[in-house]
């Protein structure tokens, strides 16, 4: 089975934002949340650098871990996914999360969060049958179960973000770094995977 | 012998640069990441890697923080540790001094004659509180220990459906809460500030062990701890709280898990605190609890375990109102 993992090339990342806009247009997501978004570090300064964030379906993820109705689960391709059903919208998960990952629309009184949701890799939920409109409506759209990567990296301009396969997008970046010389290392691997591509 | 190594030396000398040390040689001659901010580098100096986002979600600026890791540490392994001990051990400590001291009883029976200990307004502003604090404890430990101890009996469907509501219990009857802290500092707090009768008090151990009833005021000084703890921890269950009720509205990610750490470990302490209160106003001790339920209390108990505060009232009983004008 494919462990399925996102890989940015911080390098190659221009801060179009064309992932997160593929993202929204693909899931339909609510106004006000952003499952992807793009982080500008030492914005306008000299090393400058722009990397694209979403849930990175961590090994041993501690959104899994903390939530206090255990809602969450890994399917077989190692994508981390939640039932919309049992979640209560606590706010553990954000707490836990190292991405920022888990997005809350705003509900009723004060801050009070409804439902969590985040990135589903394009797999879907739980709940409905794979592809159909009471899945789509909840969870985003199923590209996994129709063989599709998910639409982030697939629309990424300047194929920075790349998803896949964990092997497969690891080659991929090492032979980039091999080819131009230099690489900034993929970012957020250690944390959610306790791991790094070696050069 | 030494001449085809030195050869071979350099034949691999000659042919290796381009492959074994790719770093050093971009194909486009200028190397970005050179003089670019790197993961590692960021995650040691701050443990955080924040930039800029161009969405109005201020809090998504931070790429990573790693520190949620050390909040899951908390979450899953210290705090379950830390409530076990704090309110199993204030259990097993009540249940021993039950069955060695018994019930606290009142010695030489009811006067038949009783005195206002606690006005209307004053019973209900404690039971304010105290059904606010029940609400509050319960949905709260269910955060901290439902998984694990209500989820396997109940099954998730149940247990979802009940923290739901437990959650909007939790975040409403916040209100109540804070304000029945507020009102019981207004209207106790003269009464409760530390005297000397406090010292002689704690050093005849309050009477709690033996049968002595040290002199004190409205509140003895175990009482004015009681008042102190609520009220100091439920200001800081409080604050936390509506940090954590409005959340990033003032702090960051950080911030957050400090409120949450610091709300979950006060709010512990106040439950096991609270279980001393409970015991001690109900079964622990014979009569106490007519002064919260009706607020009239046995004379001869108020002489026992209040005798300045009922010398106090007396006094004032005896007294002449005030405003009254003398009859020459």
């Amino acid at each position: 089975m494919a462990r399925m993992k996102f890989l940015c090339d911080a390098d190659r990342c221009i801060d179009c934002n064309a992932c997160v806009t593929a993202c929204k247009n693909a899931n339909e997501v609510p106004w006000g949340i952003n499952r992807r978004r793009v982080v500008t570090i030492n914005d306008g300064k000299p090393g400058e650098r722009s990397v694209s964030m979403a849930c990175m379906h961590c090994t041993d993820a501690p959104c899994a871990a903390v939530c206090p109705v255990d809602c969450f689960y890994t399917t077989a391709d190692g994508v981390v996914l939640h039932s919309k059903d049992l979640c209560i919208g606590c706010g553990y998960c954000f707490y836990a999360c190292p991405f920022g990952a888990p997005q809350y629309p705003r509900v009723g009184n004060f801050g009070s969060r409804g439902k969590m949701d985040k990135c589903t890799y394009c797999a879907g939920g739980p709940e409905g049958e794979d592809g159909s409109a009471a899945e789509f409506a909840k969870y985003g759209s199923n590209r996994l179960a129709e063989g599709k990567l998910p639409m982030c990296a697939e629309m990424c301009s300047t194929k920075s973000l790349l998803a896949g396969d964990s092997e497969v997008i690891a080659q991929i970046y090492r032979e980039r770094v091999q080819k131009r010389g230099y690489g900034s290392g993929a970012w957020g691997w250690k944390t959610a995977y306790r791991e790094t591509v070696d050069v | 012998m030494r001449i085809v190594l030195l050869a071979v030396l350099a034949l691999w000398i000659g042919t290796s640069p381009g492959q074994a040390q790719p770093q050093n040689a971009p194909v486009s001659g200028f190397n970005p990441t050179a003089s670019s901010v790197s993961e590692d580098q960021l995650l040691q100096a701050l443990d955080r890697v924040t930039g800029r986002v161009s969405i109005p979600d201020k809090k998504s600026a931070t790429l990573e923080q790693p520190a949620g890791r050390i909040w899951r540490d908390y979450h899953r392994s210290w705090l379950p540790w830390i409530g076990g001990v704090l309110v199993l051990g204030t259990l097993a400590a009540l249940a021993v001094f039950y069955f060695v001291r018994g019930r606290i009883r009142l010695e030489g029976g009811r006067s038949g004659r009783t005195i206002l200990r606690f006005t209307s307004f004053e019973r209900f502003m404690h039971w304010l509180t105290a059904f606010s604090w029940l609400v509050l404890a319960l949905s709260g430990l269910n955060v901290a220990y439902g998984r694990r101890l209500v989820l396997p009996l109940i099954g998730e469907d149940a247990f979802s459906r009940f923290s739901q509501l437990a959650k909007y219990s939790h975040n409403f009857v916040a209100f109540p809460f804070t304000l029945g802290i507020v009102l019981m500092f207004l209207v106790w707090l003269r009464h409760n500030i530390p005297d000397r009768t406090d010292v002689e008090w704690v050093r005849q151990g309050g009477g709690i062990i033996g049968h002595a009833h040290p002199p004190a005021g409205k509140f003895n000084a175990g009482q004015k701890a009681v008042f102190w703890i609520v009220v100091l921890g439920g200001a800081a269950v409080a604050v936390t709280g509506y940090l954590l009720l409005f959340p990033f509205y003032v702090t960051d990610i950080a911030g957050q898990q400090l409120a949450q750490v610091v709300h979950g470990v006060v709010a512990l302490m106040m439950i096991a605190a609270m279980l001393g209160h409970i015991y001690i106003g109900t079964l622990g001790m014979e009569d106490a609890f007519d002064a919260m339920a009706t607020g009239e209390v046995d004379l001869n108990w108020a002489r026992a375990h209040h005798s300045l505060w009922v010398e106090e009232e007396l006094a004032r009983a005896a007294r002449p109102p005030s405003g009254a004008a003398p009859a020459e």
